[in-house]
């Protein structure tokens, strides 16, 4: 119980039990009778999300049910598993973690799913994050768990040593405060990287995950067809991250996720930035190492805040204890346990309205990050936020095409800012 | 029981189970491949050959045949002349035998994810063991992930590490099946031990050669686990690199299957790897079996 909501990040030996899995084209039932004649039900999340004390609060009160609770794989790997297993109509777990960019690809196969509406609950959450697992005919696919807004992380020693400020408030304030803009930021790193050997922020990928969140209609139309993409939103935000992050440097050329991402955060002096969401607090710490001196959370956004992530639980139509599995979800997802998560955790960002108001959420540091005021941080990082991205049945295809395409250039270094360009246009013609 | 229906009843299992569990699926891989097919929505139109023209007319699907054959040839050449190598110094009379027949198979052992994600850390770009150790000798450090080749030579160390010592086990089967009276023989006809090598050893391993060369062209032309693993173990982000630098065709098929959620052309996918692998197959075959002729023993 050390970290919890690793929302993308997930061990070696995690990644290696769900690609096993996969290669071995094992499937799991999602319930089956123990032997003892209990019911077994099975819950998969990608990566631990910090679940195992509340499975035993809620076995307590059912006590015949057994838990069973899998960590495996990153979000990637859970997108294949569902598109897989959802086909079979059997092999997934009960209750299945979803991820927002991806929900809009599986909301068109709704009736693969049990109907999570509930009267009693229809107010728990915020209305945004309630709407985007609800179809278009009222049915309710996936319980919210979280959302991620996005502030600042940075390396204060760092950032003093180069001699920018380095006190959080007056981080916020140097990026533009409440005014803050891209172009500042990127200005702001280009002053850093002329004084540091230390790059500005850790990817371009990071960078444009965190502009295209802003984007209300990103790849799709309103009617979830695909864009055309020349001369979009997207090429403009492209060029401008690629333009900085490799041109002036100030990407530290890592592909997110990778293994040499993680190990880099081990290292004193690779990068100051990360453009975090409020999970990715759990991350930074868990590959930097409990003991790691020197991160900070700076209260402050560029481009009027954002959201990147959050995700859904969800129960599979396949499930042969649906309301048991039901009744799990929404205890997972109740404001009781979303806000004591988010205590013990330093901070955190439950889409429950009830945990989001509580008088207990605002006042919570974060000893890792310096003793920064995560609560109120991640407060005020959420009401910042204006924009709800769509997000269809092809965002998250467009999306790794596009990410592709920048790690073409900032990771691999094997193509140009227009080479890369133009065969993103090419490969998102041959998508269909 | 007569004799002539008989034989057949007692080979029937096999044929039944092959039918059911090999003949079948390819079949219905086939059916596949002839219509739009989503993994949760399934059956669509039936589109006749579009998804293989369309399969055929895109640059990934060949980059990821070049990288196939490319990966291929980077392990099993090495490999098979490694596997000759050891097991012709485990056909030598050494000391504690059965101990470095064992040890030779210990990377089999291992599980291919568990080797692909250890290797894929000590190929780290920026801060893996490789490049340290590269570094520290003066060398330049090579961007693994970055282009075709170094990631090729990565992945092929992975896969030669765990089959080398297979392959070199059961070559050494076929070395102790050799009559030993034919190397005294040699001996006495002053052969020395690299002519006694060249032939006798090789020529009498002609047929479990012949099966060696076969079963590593197959499972080399399948290669997945490794590549799925390699850059990236944390089960994000592109299949096979962003620019499909390692990206080969099970992983293709794969990534069209399952990420880009369209089944009838990775079926389609299927049946050309299939194709591909007949062909190769054949060559292959035909190659060893000149190869290993022409050394001249035989007759």
């Amino acid at each position: 119980m050390r970290t919890t909501m690793l929302r993308r990040t997930a061990s070696a030996v995690a990644a290696a039990t769900a690609a096993a899995l996969v290669l071995a084209g094992c499937s799991t039932e999602g319930s089956k009778p123990a032997a003892d004649g209990k019911i077994v039900l099975e819950i998969a999340t990608f990566g631990d999300w910090g679940y195992a004390p509340y499975i035993e609060q809620w076995k307590a009160k059912h006590p015949d049910v057994t838990v069973e609770y899998e960590t495996a794989g990153g979000g990637d790997d859970q997108r294949e598993k569902l598109l897989n297993f959802l086909g079979q109509d059997s092999g997934l777990a009960c209750v299945e973690a979803l991820e927002v960019d991806w929900l809009g690809e599986l909301k068109q196969f709704s009736d693969r799913f049990v109907d999570l509406a509930d009267p009693e609950l229809e107010d728990r959450w915020f209305d945004w994050k309630s709407e985007m697992a609800t179809t278009d005919d009222g049915k309710v696919v996936g319980y919210g768990t979280d959302i991620g807004p996005q502030a600042v992380a940075y390396r204060a020693d760092l950032f003093k040593a180069a001699g920018l400020p380095s006190d959080r408030e007056a981080v916020a304030e140097y990026l533009g405060g409440a005014d803050a803009t891209w172009e500042r930021f990127y200005e702001v790193g280009a002053e850093f990287t002329t004084k540091s050997d230390a790059a500005w922020f850790e990817s371009v990928q990071g960078a444009y995950t965190a502009m295209i969140n802003q984007v209300e209609h990103a790849y799709e139309n309103e009617d979830g067809t695909p864009k055309d993409l020349a001369g979009s939103e997207v090429e403009r935000i492209f060029r401008t991250v690629l333009r900085h992050g490799t041109e002036q440097k100030q990407s530290a050329g890592l592909a997110q996720w990778s293994s040499d991402w993680n190990a880099s955060f081990k290292r004193n002096d690779t990068f100051a930035v990360v453009l975090a969401p409020s999970w990715m607090a759990g991350t930074i710490k868990g590959n930097a190492g409990e003991g790691f001196v020197g991160w900070d959370i700076a209260n402050v956004f560029p481009g009027g805040g954002g959201n990147w992530g959050g995700s859904y639980l969800s129960v599979p139509a396949q499930c042969k204890h649906p309301e048991e599995a039901k009744d799990l979800a929404a205890y997972l997802t109740s404001a009781e346990v979303t806000l004591d998560q988010a205590v013990k955790n330093g901070g955190g960002t439950p889409s429950q309205v009830e945990a989001m108001n509580s008088p207990k959420l605002l006042p919570l540091t974060n000893p890792f990050f310096d003793n920064a005021p995560t609560g109120r941080i991640w407060a005020d990082r959420a009401a910042a936020v204006k924009v709800v991205p769509f997000k269809g049945p092809n965002y998250k295809k467009v999306h790794d095409v596009v990410v592709a395409g920048l790690n073409r250039v900032d990771v691999d270094k094997s193509q140009s800012v227009d080479q890369s360009w133009a065969q993103v246009l090419s490969d998102l013609k041959s998508l269909n | 029981m007569d004799l002539r229906v008989s034989p057949y009843l007692y080979i029937a299992p096999f044929f039944v189970l092959f039918f059911l569990f090999g003949l079948a699926p390819m079949f219905y891989t086939a059916w596949v491949a002839l219509h739009e097919w989503h993994p949760i929505g399934g059956q669509g139109d039936f589109v006749g050959l579009a998804n293989f023209t369309a399969v055929l007319g895109q640059g990934m699907f060949w980059k990821s045949v070049f990288n196939t054959l490319s990966i291929f040839v980077f392990t099993a050449v090495p490999q098979l002349i490694a596997a000759i190598f050891i097991a012709a110094v485990l056909d030598a009379n050494l000391r504690a035998g059965t101990f470095w027949r064992m040890a030779v198979l210990l990377p089999y052992v291992a599980a291919p994810v568990a080797v692909a994600i250890i290797f894929s850390n000590l190929f780290g770009n920026q801060f893996g063991l490789v490049n340290n150790l590269l570094a520290t000798v003066g060398l330049p450090q090579v961007q693994w992930t970055g282009s075709s080749t170094a990631s090729h030579v990565a992945i092929s160390t992975m896969v030669s590490f765990r089959w080398t010592g297979y392959n070199a086990l059961i070559l050494l089967a076929g070395m102790q099946a050799i009559p030993r009276d034919l190397y005294e023989a040699a001996g006495i006809d002053g052969a020395s031990r690299l002519r006694r090598f060249f032939s006798v050893t090789i020529p009498m391993l002609r047929p479990t050669l012949i099966f060696v060369i076969i079963t590593t062209t197959i499972g080399n032309l399948q290669i997945f686990d490794e590549a799925r693993i390699f850059g990236g173990a944390s089960g994000n982000g592109p299949v096979g690199g962003a620019d499909g630098q390692w990206k080969t065709i099970t992983l293709y098929l794969w990534e069209v299957g399952w990420r880009q959620a369209n089944l009838g052309r990775s079926a389609a996918i299927a049946l050309l790897l299939l194709l591909l692998i007949v062909l190769i197959g054949l060559i292959n075959f035909l190659a060893a079996r000149k190869i290993a002729s022409d050394t001249g023993a035989k007759r």
